[in-house]
């Protein structure tokens, strides 16, 4: 019987300075599959900046093992003893639990995130493609997905922000629901800005207008996202149509004061605006959250909100955990399947054999029927074939999921004689 | 009644004190009750409306006349005009405010008698249905508008207070929320015009005085249309507006709780 064997490490075991070695390109990767493949097995290999990890098929653990062992050991440029120790090596139902785990992000730094089960798509479609998965690892990976989604459909893991710059979009759609249409006014042009920007526009906002104290900056930004550059002088005029404010300038004092805000407040008419500050030392006048309609977040802010988000994540993490469980469950019935399906075969193969050719042996007294009594006799028999066939199948299937599908299979085998001409 | 009527009373109790106690839960577990409590108000609300129904056959007519009679009604008008949209699943909150209050109101009501009376109104059912009901229903409206700015009350201070669990447990957008109140008065207010043009029809045809009930109804229809005015012409959003329709409310309550005992429906 093959084994599924995953040989592997992650953040957990290895740090980064190990990770990037192991760090698995599109042609490295392909290479790696089709040489651990070699021989009629299976590989996928699966790297993101978090973990590099090879999963095999192969009748035998140990010559799987030492084969990925080495493998790896080339790449990274180590011994294999070195190696070793920051490798993790698990076999059958315990390497599809961790894929499973990894599927739903519960293996993941921030449990929940989303853009691992692209990456375990990506690694199963790039092996599929040079011809190094099968039965085994196409159904692993293709249950591993279901996973994830199910995962995330089921449970909240992966409904709330992660970052300061998605959580400052989340708050932001807590004050205007829909983004759609919503201005957004960039005070300075730092990194940080930038990312709540891409948040703020990925959900709908318009394109920013963005005031720097240098138009050259300024430009750069609204370029990336196709808006409108000022200068810190036409602020004023700004605050009374935008939205949402998003702060981050290098400057050492308050670039914005809640005067000037109150000012431009009497004209909105009541339309609230939501202040975001990540800059430090902060460029918002704290002032300004005290004012009616005006929500002004800084940074320690939006980290306090991130981590609660991140605790409720690992609350869902324990809902996820039993859904992983059920799964590999499935999986382990499924592959204990396995050890009966040849039997179940050569029995079924066996038995159409007798049909066929007592069919046969009658074609002279069948050739006096209609074609539709003739399509009546083959369909009896048929029926009558299967209807014997079922139970065995069933209960073979049964043995199967209870790990005694081999003594099943043999004994299935000895009783109707399958395989004895191959013998 | 008939005790056979009133037996309908238990499940719709039990709807919605189970909707009640499963909003409660949504606060401490996010997503996880929240599927109990819309079942909650759904059965409960259709319990109680078997129950009106059966009522009104016994009585072969509108026997909500009575103060808690109409206190029963006024129920299940507000659970009515919640479950419209208030079910949906980024409103859930909204529950956690009308299904304890309708709850209260609804024991209330059963306790006064009015969820066993089958007697008829000397007043016409004709009558009674159009100005008991449209007052009633613009009740109704008013108290959801309530919930909806209680709710925005709420948010908004969570919001301005930097609460960390502001997204863990969460709440609809404040635009959202003065969106809804502003159109939930914008009904009910033309429906408490309509209600109360009908019933000074009655006592302009029947004569009849004017009472502090009528005064305090006026009152409060005032206080709408001021919110109303004030929302879409003077851009009285926000918090602002929050608290008047609040306001509104609190005469609703004394007309609909302290007063209406003394004399009327």
């Amino acid at each position: 019987m093959s084994h599924l064997v995953l040989v592997g490490t992650s953040h957990h075991r290895a740090p980064v300075e190990l990770r990037e070695r192991l760090a698995l390109g599109s042609r490295v990767g392909a290479g790696l599959v089709s040489r651990l493949a070699a021989g009629g097995g299976e590989a996928v290999a699966l790297s993101t900046c978090n973990r590099a990890c090879v999963y095999l098929v192969h009748a035998d653990v140990e010559e799987a093992r030492s084969r990925a062992v080495a493998e790896l050991a080339g790449l990274s440029g180590l011994a294999a003893d070195e190696l070793e120790e920051a490798l993790y090596v698990k076999v059958d139902e315990e390497a599809a639990h961790h894929l499973f785990r990894v599927a739903a992000g519960l293996d993941s730094m921030i449990p929940g995130e989303g853009q691992i089960l692209g990456q375990v798509r990506a690694a199963w479609e790039a092996a599929a493609e040079e011809g190094t998965t099968s039965v085994v690892l196409n159904r692993l990976f293709r249950q591993a997905l279901q996973v994830g989604k199910r995962v995330r459909t089921e449970t909240g893991i992966g409904e709330n922000p992660a970052s300061v710059s998605s959580a400052a979009a989340e708050l932001a759609a807590s004050v205007f629901g829909d983004l759609g249409g919503k201005r957004v006014l960039v005070i300075g042009a730092g990194k940080m800005g930038e990312l709540t920007v891409l948040n703020l526009v990925l959900r709908g906002a318009e394109r920013p207008v963005v005031a720097s104290r240098s138009l050259e900056s300024a430009e750069r930004l609204a370029e990336r996202f196709g808006g409108r550059a000022l200068t810190l002088d036409a602020l004023d005029e700004e605050l009374e149509r935008a939205d949402v404010v998003v702060a981050s300038t290098g400057a050492e004092g308050l670039v914005l004061t809640a005067d000037r805000v109150e000012h431009a407040m009497r004209r909105r008419r009541g339309h609230p605006i939501f202040f975001v500050d990540i800059a430090v030392p902060r460029d918002l006048d704290p002032a300004i959250n005290d004012l009616d309609g005006c929500y002004l977040y800084d940074i320690d802010d939006l980290e306090r909100v991130v981590k609660e988000t991140v605790a409720g994540r690992r609350e869902e993490a324990v809902r996820a955990e039993e859904i992983v469980a059920e799964e590999t469950e499935k999986f382990g019935a499924w592959r204990l399947s396995l050890d009966v399906v040849p039997a179940i075969a050569s029995l079924r193969a066996f038995a159409e054999d007798i049909r066929a050719g007592e069919l046969d042996r009658a074609r002279g007294w069948l050739a006096s029927l209609s074609e539709s009594e003739r399509k009546a006799v083959e369909s009896l028999t048929s029926q009558i074939v299967n209807k014997l066939l079922h139970p065995p199948t069933v209960r073979m299937k049964q043995a199967a999921a209870a790990a005694e599908g081999v003594v099943y299979a043999e004994t299935v085998r000895h009783l109707f004689g399958l395989g004895e001409d191959e013998r | 009644m008939g005790e056979a009527a009133l037996l309908l009373f238990w499940p719709a109790l039990a709807g919605y004190a189970e909707a009640a106690l499963a909003y409660a839960g949504e606060t401490i577990r996010p997503g996880r009750t929240a599927r109990f409590a819309v079942w909650g108000v759904r059965l409960g609300w259709l319990a109680q409306t078997a129950l009106l129904a059966a009522q009104a056959v016994r009585a072969e007519g509108f026997p909500w006349a009575s103060w808690a009679g109409s206190l029963n009604l006024f129920v299940w008008l507000t659970v009515g005009a919640y479950l419209i949209w208030g079910c949906r699943a980024s409103f859930r909150l909204l529950g956690l405010v009308v299904m304890p209050l309708a709850l209260a109101l609804f024991v209330l009501a059963w306790a006064a008698g009015g969820a066993g009376d089958t007697r008829r109104s000397d007043f016409g059912d004709f009558f009674l249905a159009f100005h008991v009901g449209l007052v009633l229903a613009a009740f109704a409206g008013f108290t959801v508008a309530a919930a909806l700015a209680g709710l925005y009350l709420w948010q908004e201070r969570r919001l301005k207070r930097h609460a960390p669990g502001v997204l863990r447990l969460r709440a609809p957008a404040l635009a959202t929320l003065d969106a809804f109140t502003g159109r939930t008065i914008a009904v009910s207010l033309p429906t408490l015009v309509v209600g109360i043009g009908i019933g000074f029809g009655r006592l302009e045809a029947d004569g009849g005085g004017f009472d502090a009930t009528m005064a305090a109804t006026l009152l409060a229809g005032v206080l709408y249309a001021a919110y109303l005015v004030l929302r879409y012409e003077a851009g009285w959003r926000g918090r602002r507006g929050a608290y008047l329709v609040l306001a509104g409310f609190l005469v609703v309550l004394v007309v609909r709780i302290g007063l209406t005992p003394v004399g009327h429906f």
